[in-house]
């Protein structure tokens, strides 16, 4: 699984950062940053689509 | 475009460029006395109606379910306001269509009140892009997660500290008041403390507020001269952090630059307006309403206690379904709104708490549901106007939950709720019997 920010779309409502830091950080600004290049893991896939369900401005999506 | 993105600044002409015709008022002067209650939400909508803060999510639902997805009212000279999450974003996304010259409904002119876009009264909050993004980017540093995680000790000791206040608590009989004696002094402590402004100074902090928020239909002399009152006293605090510097939020905004320049003493205190008047009502109204269903809900109640661990999911939940904060925009040129024709200078509601609630954008959206996993919700608003201190009043709101729960698992609602009036949403009277007391 991979992971995508798009950070025009990112508002910094921080909710990625909260449910899986391990996959995202925030600058100091407040925005979303991907962790790495954005290769998921198998024992956090489940935290990859809990980030991406909870991105009020739709700017997190996963692929297999 | 996002603040990230607009890291470069435009030529100055353009950023302080206000657009052509801002300045003329295209409405009616809006009289409350000529109105009485609302007749019909749909077509002559109040939001300051007392009627509608208490019953605001069957209004949403009647509306949404009667095939009427913009309501309308000639009220405040003309106002529109979506129902659905759909539209919502729409509205919250064109910055374009929809300016942000003023957010709060009223019946004075904007332009008496506040200047023209693109910078606004309290920047950023009531600006635009271009100038926007600048006046955004000025204030997030402070309020960034990294930013805002060491605070939590604090105001835990300060719930802590409310729940001591309290005294003596005889389990089924003691009734506290969950919103006057708890809710409404954290945030107004927290954001004080912050900028560094003393504590004794909070009850006149909770008459700004109200002042601003509650008190709209106000004649016009009336409210300016409760905003003439604030801005008095930010310009002596302000003034106090000049002859006497030191390292909080108001030292911050003295020193912070703009392409090398410290900010306009103006801008100063008008960011620091916006913090004290949105960081206050607005959390007070979360922790409110939340503790309120808590009081109504006992398996909640119980699974709060239990298996603190839902709090991750809890929290959002209890943003969703009882989001306070309905922001407002101007209509900036007539325009056709899915068929609504909206007129330059009317009011759009930007009602977030009911597209929260929006069937087609929520699974069960009316269900409260504890451990809810996929949860858009747009509590802290939509686009570039993000709530600045969503990671804030987040913290606030899972501590006041947290140490209330701790110290009173149990507890049922004891006498008649009152509530807000206006566009922040919340319990201001919230009597709770306690029937639990840890010791």
């Amino acid at each position: 699984m991979r992971v995508h920010l798009d950070t025009e779309k990112c508002q910094g409502h921080n909710r990625c950062y909260a449910l899986a830091p391990e996959l995202f950080d925030v600058d100091d600004y407040g925005q979303a940053m991907l962790i790495g290049d954005g290769s998921v893991p198998a024992e956090l896939e489940d935290k990859a689509r809990l980030a991406a369900s909870n991105c009020p401005e739709y700017a997190i999506t996963t692929t297999d | 475009m996002t603040d990230t993105a607009n890291e470069k600044a435009a030529p100055e002409q353009e950023i302080f460029y206000s657009p052509e015709g801002a300045e003329n008022w295209e409405r009616e002067v809006y009289d409350p006395a000529q109105y009485g209650p609302v007749s019909d939400w749909a077509t002559d909508l109040d939001h300051a109606d007392p009627e509608y803060n208490p019953n605001a999510p069957e209004i949403w639902k009647e509306l949404r379910e009667s095939g009427c997805p913009v309501a309308h009212s000639d009220r405040y000279g003309g106002m529109w306001a979506p129902m659905t999450h759909e539209f919502v974003k729409e509205v919250a996304y064109d910055t374009d269509r929809f300016t942000s010259r003023s957010v709060i409904v009223s019946p004075a002119r904007p332009g008496d009140l506040a200047p023209p876009a693109p910078i606004g009264v309290a920047p950023p909050i009531s600006s635009d892009p271009p100038f926007h993004a600048i006046a955004r980017r000025l204030l997030l540093p402070p309020f960034a997660p990294k930013k805002i995680e060491p605070w939590e000790g604090e105001i835990r000791r300060l719930c802590t500290d409310l729940l001591d206040k309290m005294g003596d608590i005889t389990p089924g009989e003691t009734i506290v008041d969950a919103a006057v004696q708890y809710a409404q002094n954290i945030p107004v402590n927290v954001i004080g403390r912050m900028l560094g402004f003393p504590e004794e100074d909070q009850e006149l902090f909770l008459r700004f507020v109200h002042d601003t928020l509650e008190a709209i239909n106000q004649p016009a002399e009336v409210r300016q001269g409760g905003f003439q009152k604030l801005d008095e006293y930010i310009t002596a605090r302000v003034q106090d952090h000049i002859d006497n510097p030191r390292d909080d939020l108001t030292g911050y905004l003295l020193n912070v630059e703009i392409e090398g320049n410290k900010l306009e003493i103006e801008h100063v205190t008008g960011s620091i307006i916006l913090l004290l008047i949105a960081g206050i009502d607005t959390t007070w109204s979360a922790i409110g309403s939340s503790l309120l269903h808590l009081a109504e809900n006992a398996d909640d109640r119980k699974r709060l206690h239990d298996d603190p661990e839902v709090m991750s999911f809890a929290l959002e939940e209890f943003l969703r379904a009882y989001a306070p904060v309905t922001m407002a925009r101007m209509v900036a040129e007539h325009t056709d709104f899915h068929g609504c024709p909206m007129k330059k200078d009317d009011w759009v509601l930007v009602p977030f708490p009911a597209a929260n609630l929006d069937p087609l954008a929520f699974e069960e959206a009316e269900s409260f549901i504890i451990d809810r996993e996929e949860n858009r919700h747009s509590a802290f608003g939509l686009g570039i106007h993000r709530c600045l201190g969503s990671n804030l009043a987040r913290l606030e709101l899972q501590i006041a939950i947290e140490e209330f729960v701790k110290r009173f698992p149990d507890f049922e609602l004891a006498g008649d709720v009152s509530w807000s009036v206006g566009q922040i949403r919340g319990p201001r009277v919230l009597p709770v019997r306690i029937l639990d007391a840890a010791t």
